[in-house]
């Protein structure tokens, strides 16, 4: 995400570098390029202007002319500007005053409600919540039931008086089973509608006194355009809005809604859906995504995937082995479950400071059937081909092809390059390495992805 | 009320928008003594946030301020020349929708939550009024519930509906669909796909594998491949375009969701960037909200009575 407004300053950041002194031309040239890039990202025309003209008081200020590093110093003002303008509020929900807590899902058509009062009951489950879930969108075809089907994938609790067709009466029934039956967090997913949809807009209100919502969070799509502003507004005029989600961020949209709604509408962006899966919806931390935007990487999302997807015990085993020299086909299949575990490949590589703007990853996307080919081929060897990969030959491989569904040549690639690898780790003596190291790692893994020969 | 007319309506509340602000900068720049000058900066700028503000986009926007600052001159009211602009940029993107064999297949793709499913049962109404026999199929196995939804559309517009199981490969569900169109005599095949980010390459290469089936069974088909786009969408909306033409062949774009107050400016972005002629346009929540997209009629609507 963010990825071309991030390629974009760094360009300009690389002009501006090269230069040991400022002149108003090159702010000036600097500060179209910023402003292009933040249009096309779709921030909003106002912010955008705004912003410009803040970054270039302060950039023509004396304090940078007279730097010795008017780039860095430009920088760093973008960066405390675009920090400014996102909010330091960092993300998640704020703890609730009052129990249950109650959540009010608003927001256009398609916008990805019905999927987030999913994601953010496996979130609060994740929590030590205990949430039920209640869809009142009585309007588009088979809403309902898509919501049933999201909360059993989940094992969440999802209530659906039957036969009940009033969106009011569809939210208090599920607070009453609440009270009832001890859940402490009610989600209640509504229809989508248009902001200036009077009718709708009435019952929305409708429902929101009926529940009395703590949380009354708007799902915005991260493609939205210039339109996201308006109709937020309305929304928070209208029903109140206490913080946004930002959906679909997994794709390259820019998400420069993200900026504008924070900065015109004022609230804060609590998560952002970055998955198709459930468990992809995080609590949105603005200063990260600048940083991501300035091509700093987002280091900090990245250990908390890989924290949360890493058993501890496992990794010092691991780092014990390869420094033993003892790594297996066994490890080696752990270690790629693992690393799948954190999530899609390429959201991982848009986290790695650098990589984003990296032209040859753009070119060649990991592909994550590969990894589920290596996966059969390592889960059809017998234990101890596993152990001693030296045992496998010509008619095990066979055996081995026919087991995992692929060719003997894939088989062949893989030991091959399992070897390699080995090599290598025994080279870099566990987790160390130098960059000479990495850099060899990083291709070996890339190339396996894309089931090349080295 | 005619379909001008029914565009007209649900581009209202758009229009107020655009016109207010449009007439501001136009009744200064039209004055009779203003004519035979050069646009001043101030009604360029105003110009340029316009088209911006409607998610128009940088090339579009651009082309159509530096034709009208150069031509600024020649007596014409600057209204009269921001149309012309929009007229040529939507007549540069015209192209003949392939036709000639049978069924006639049409792929609906897009990314989620744009209205594809929705669309389909649109256009199957559409097609039914003007004396076709469609059929729908539910190749959407991955999002919970998309087949019910559709069913329900298919209901209601009275048409057939080829559907699998949630989980089925959607290719065979095509190759189910077009060989069930072809002996009951069916046409359009309407083909409802699921949403996906043109960014998941694995997902852009099973709508290439749908194709490969279609133009299997029906040579030249799918003869129309429509990217469902929602008018609320930003520039990434001209990324999806190109990336779903690369992937997908597609070959014609569904405006929907104009009766908010977006403006679906993208449209003249992805005519103007990429040529993909706009086909239909979604102006509603009931059956009928979806029309034939005729670029005279948008911009009239866009531009019309006050200025």
């Amino acid at each position: 995400m963010f990825d071309s407004l991030s390629d974009r300053l760094q360009g300009v950041f690389k002009t501006l570098r090269g230069q040991t002194r400022l002149t108003e031309s090159t702010v000036e040239a600097a500060l179209r390029e910023i402003r292009l890039a933040m249009l096309e990202a779709d921030v909003n025309f106002k912010v955008v202007k705004a912003f410009v003209d803040r970054v270039r008081d302060r950039a023509m200020g004396q304090e940078v002319m007279k730097s010795l590093t008017p780039a860095q110093q430009v920088v760093k003002i973008v960066r405390e500007e675009m920090i400014a303008l996102f909010g330091d509020t960092e993300g998640g929900l704020k703890p609730a005053a009052r129990s249950p807590r109650v959540i009010l899902l608003l927001g256009l058509q398609g916008s990805g409600k019905t999927t987030t009062a999913a994601k953010l009951a496996r979130w609060l489950t994740k929590q030590g919540r205990h949430p039920i879930l209640v869809s009142t969108d009585v309007r588009r075809p088979a809403a309902i039931q898509q919501l049933n089907v999201l909360a059993q994938k989940a094992s969440i609790r999802a209530c659906d008086p039957a036969g009940e067709l009033d969106p009011v009466k569809r939210a208090s029934a599920a607070m009453t089973e609440a009270a009832n039956t001890g859940f402490d967090v009610v989600i209640v997913d509504t229809a989508g509608r248009l902001h200036i949809d009077d009718e709708l807009m009435v019952e929305l209100q409708a429902i929101k006194d009926a529940v009395q919502p703590t949380d009354q969070l708007f799902v915005a799509d991260a493609m939205t355009g210039q339109d996201a502003i308006k109709s937020a507004g309305e929304f928070n005029h209208r029903v109140g809005v206490t913080g946004v989600v930002l959906s679909k961020l997994d794709g390259d949209a820019r998400g420069g809604a993200a900026l504008s709604v924070v900065s015109v509408v004022g609230v804060p962006i609590a998560f952002v859906g970055s998955g198709e899966r459930i468990e992809d919806l995080e609590p949105f931390h603005p200063d990260r995504v600048v940083s991501r935007i300035l091509g700093m990487g987002d280091v900090l999302s990245l250990i908390e995937k890989a924290e949360a997807a890493i058993d501890v015990e496992q990794a010092e085993r691991l780092e014990q082995k390869i420094r033993l020299d003892d790594f297996t086909l066994e490890d080696f299949r752990e270690q790629l479950r693992t690393i799948r575990k954190m999530g899609p490949l390429e959201s991982l590589i848009g986290m790695i400071p650098g990589m984003g703007s990296m032209k040859a990853l753009a070119d060649h996307k990991p592909d994550e059937k590969q990894l589920t080919r290596i996966d059969a081929i390592i889960s059809s060897m017998t234990a101890e081909e596993r152990r001693k990969q030296d045992i496998i030959n010509g008619s095990r491989r066979k055996r081995i092809a026919r087991g995992s569904g692929t060719s003997v040549e894939e088989v062949n690639r893989l030991l091959k390059q399992f070897v390699q690898m080995r090599k290598m780790l025994k080279s870099i003596g566990g987790m160390g390495g130098g960059k000479k190291g990495r850099r060899k790692a990083m291709g070996m893994l890339h190339a396996m992805e894309h089931g090349r020969r080295n | 009320m005619s379909l001008f007319g029914r565009l007209r309506e649900s581009l209202s509340r758009t229009t107020t928008q655009i016109v207010e602000r449009f007439d501001e900068i136009v009744r200064r720049a039209d004055e009779p003594e203003q004519r035979s000058r050069p646009v001043d900066v101030d009604t360029i700028e105003a110009l340029e946030e316009l088209l911006i503000m409607a998610d128009v986009g940088m090339p579009a926007t651009e082309q159509i301020v530096n034709a009208v600052s150069t031509r600024a001159r020649r007596g014409e009211g600057l209204r009269d020349m921001v149309k012309d602009e929009l007229r040529g940029i939507f007549a540069a993107s015209a192209q003949p929708i392939p036709n000639g064999t049978t069924p006639h297949v049409v792929l609906i793709v897009g990314v989620n939550g744009t209205g594809k499913t929705t669309t389909v049962g649109k256009l199957a109404n559409l097609s039914k009024n003007s004396g076709q026999r469609p059929l729908v199929c539910a190749a959407d196995t991955f999002r919970a519930a998309a087949v019910e939804q559709l069913e329900i559309w298919a209901t209601r517009a009275g048409v057939d509906i080829v559907r699998a199981r949630e989980g089925a490969d959607p290719a065979a569900v095509v190759f189910d669909a077009i060989s069930s169109g072809r002996s009951r005599g069916r046409s359009p095949v309407l083909v409802d796909t699921a949403g996906r980010l043109h960014t998941r390459v694995n997902l852009m290469n099973e709508l290439e594998k749908i194709r490969r089936v279609a133009s299997r069974e029906v040579p030249g088909a799918p003869h129309e491949v429509l990217l469902v786009l929602d008018a609320t969408v930003g520039q990434n909306g001209v990324t999806q375009a190109r990336e779903f033409m690369g992937a997908a062949g597609v070959n014609g774009i569904v405006l929907t969701k104009l009766d908010g107050t977006a403006r679906g400016g993208v449209a003249v972005a992805i005519a103007h960037d990429l040529k993909l002629p706009i086909r239909y346009v979604g102006i509603g929540e009931a059956m009928e909200d979806l029309i034939p997209f005729s670029p005279d009629d948008y911009i009239e609507a866009l531009f019309q009575e006050t200025w």
